[in-house]
């Protein structure tokens, strides 16, 4: 979990902040409002009350503007969730070719529920609407990245596992 | 061999680079645009084209430029909408993965035509890496002089931005899209005003497709009139076609509008038939939104004359026996394929993705998964079926946006032709609930028809 840590965004970051700010004519600073989500998520993690204010204040707008976005939207995580959130259609074509057997497959193996964070802290995993790959399913994805995984099976679920476990 | 336009160089190694694509012709356009027409030339020569509106509503891509509203001083904008959410869809996803440059370079003609200055390709969120493409492909476009100040010496200028969604279905609709790049929730507005006249930023803007802003290039290069000459009547050019489901090659297609659905499915070009050697059962042709047709009626019309993947042939004979092109999202479905279930999830997904505005939606969206869960878990009344109808007439029409009618369609269209199936599902509810299995005896009972010649 994150514990108390302050919440600022690196050099590196607050010039990407800069840049996509001035991408929107005077005033119309709040458009990068959703990049900045994106953005703070890849940064800290998951959007905290925290992380929200601090993006509000970038963008000198209200923080109620920036929590009824970010609850709009399903992207951004509203509590923490593992190192890696993988995200699994479970929308129409998918399920056609198998997406309802894999989100079983990773409930078994990481041996948490949807939306729970396996005790290491490294998974999670949830059901997602609709991801634009439908000839490619079952497909997943894992952000920030969000790098994609498609004609999933069984031994490809095991198989990418291993590989993230392998990395930490 | 059919003609292609849009991915005509696919498989040329190196096409998303901006001097590969250059090599083969890119960017044409634009120099033919910029220096020799005028913007009103280019608004032309698209209405002239019919090329209509890939996203799905198809409306004429000229017609709605010629709206645009021209203030003295105020600024007008293009956006693109690359926020493909429609199931069943994911062609623009594969063009600017494999080719980004040929939607750069229709953003910069399509601009120049309206007049814009800034322009921004709103990209669902949920597809950075292909975010991440796009940027390179501007940065190399911009590097060459054809994006940015006084672009080619013409005294035109043009920035183009990348937006990254937040996950929302909704944010496919026009409106929606405009108050989410204005950093907002994706609340569609009511229209009118529509976006022509008071669209970003309460400025005159255009929201066009990844595909129908693609497809500018080859108009301009070409003339208007080559393009309608392809297709059939008022359905002119080419279109992305994302094939999915049960067949044996799945993936996105280019066809000339006009090809058979039967050619289609079974052709070796296209689908390649249905997978496992199953029989054919039923299709939704044109993205979850649009009614779902068992298999004899998206093969043949009902007056037993070929059905045609075009907007006209795929709409005749109405709701009652048609459905719609839309977005060219065609899932097809085996036999061993359980209508009511998929019908159930097509209804979590609009009761996920309504925003909420309208209760007609915002409820009944919910009702309707709720019910249908109920009809696929063993635990529906006879009743229930109707009651679907029902509030399915309660939501169509009763919405700011098409989000409502979207999620009825497929729930009506189910029941108006696969009611045996619910009711089988009704008096047999523990084999629904075991199997979770179609009736089956909707099933194309031709055998794998040969290749038309």
């Amino acid at each position: 979990m994150l514990a108390v840590k302050e919440i600022k965004f690196s050099t590196e970051a607050l010039k990407k902040v800069d840049e996509i700010i001035a991408r929107y004519p005077e005033s119309r600073q709040k458009s990068a409002l959703l990049p900045l989500l994106h953005l703070a998520q890849a940064e800290f993690g998951w959007c905290s009350t925290e992380v929200m204010d601090y993006v509000a204040s970038l963008l000198n707008i209200n923080p109620i503007e920036v929590y009824e976005v970010a609850s709009f939207y399903t992207m951004y995580h509203l509590k923490p969730s593992g190192k890696y959130v993988l995200e699994v259609c479970r929308t129409g074509p998918c399920c056609l070719v198998g997406a309802e057997k894999i989100i079983n497959i990773l409930e078994n193996k990481l041996g948490v529920k949807e939306g729970e964070v396996t005790p290491d802290g490294l998974f999670s995993f949830k059901g997602v609407e609709c991801l634009a790959a439908c000839g490619y399913g079952p497909v997943l994805q894992i952000g920030p990245e969000y790098t994609f995984y498609e004609n999933l099976t069984e031994e490809s679920v095991d198989e990418l596992l291993t590989q993230l476990r392998n990395k930490n | 061999m059919a003609q292609k336009i849009l991915l005509k160089n696919i498989n040329i190694p190196g096409i998303n680079t901006f001097e590969v694509y250059r090599q083969h012709g890119g960017y044409a356009a634009v120099e033919k645009a910029l220096k020799t027409m005028s913007a009103d030339d280019v608004v032309e020569e698209v209405k002239k084209s019919g090329l209509r509106g890939r996203g799905g509503a198809g409306f004429p891509t000229g017609m709605k430029w010629s709206f645009l509203a021209k203030p003295e001083g105020v600024p007008r904008y293009l956006v693109c909408n690359a926020d493909e959410s429609e199931p069943g869809t994911f062609k623009d996803r594969y063009l600017m993965t494999h080719t980004p440059h040929t939607l750069i370079e229709g953003m910069i003609v399509s601009s120049f035509a309206l007049g814009a200055n800034t322009s921004y390709i709103y990209v669902r969120g949920e597809m950075m890496p292909q975010i991440r493409i796009l940027e390179k492909a501007i940065a190399e476009a911009k590097n060459a002089g054809f994006l940015g100040k006084n672009i080619l010496g013409t005294g035109y200028d043009l920035e183009i931005y990348v937006q990254p969604g937040g996950g929302a279905y909704i944010c496919g609709e026009e409106t929606a899209l405009l108050e989410s790049l204005e950093g907002k929730r994706g609340n569609p507005r009511i229209k009118p005003p529509f976006p022509a006249i008071a669209g970003l930023y309460g400025c005159p803007t255009v929201v066009n497709n990844v595909e129908s802003i693609a497809a500018v290039s080859w108009i301009v290069v070409n003339g208007g009139d080559e393009y309608a000459k392809i297709g059939i009547g008022r359905s002119t050019g080419t279109k992305l076609i994302s094939a999915s489901g049960n067949i044996n090659k799945p993936g996105v297609y280019e066809i000339e509008l006009g090809l058979s659905v039967e050619e289609f499915i079974y052709s070796d070009e296209y689908c390649g038939g249905i997978a496992n050697g199953k029989r054919l059962k039923a299709v939704v042709a044109g993205g979850s939104s649009v009614p779902i047709l068992p298999a004899n009626l998206i093969l043949k019309l009902a007056n037993g004359q070929p059905r045609l993947m075009s907007y006209e042939s795929l709409a005749e004979g109405g709701f009652a026996t048609g459905t719609m092109l839309g977005s060219g999202g065609f899932i097809v479905m085996d036999e061993d394929a359980c209508v009511v279930r998929n019908t159930w999830n097509f209804s979590r997904f609009y009761h996920h993705e309504s925003c909420g505005q309208c209760s007609p939606c915002r409820e009944g969206t919910g009702w309707m998964e709720k019910v249908l869960h109920r009809i696929e878990y063993g635990h529906g009344k006879m009743s229930d079926i109707d009651l679907l109808v029902d509030v399915s007439k309660k939501i169509e029409g009763n919405t700011i946006c098409p989000l409502g009618d979207a999620a009825a369609w497929p729930v009506a269209s189910a029941i108006r032709h696969f009611r045996d199936e619910f009711e089988w599902h009704v008096n047999n509810p523990k084999a629904a609930m075991d199997g979770n299995y179609g009736l089956a005896n909707y099933a194309d009972p031709i055998p794998v028809v040969e290749e038309a010649s």
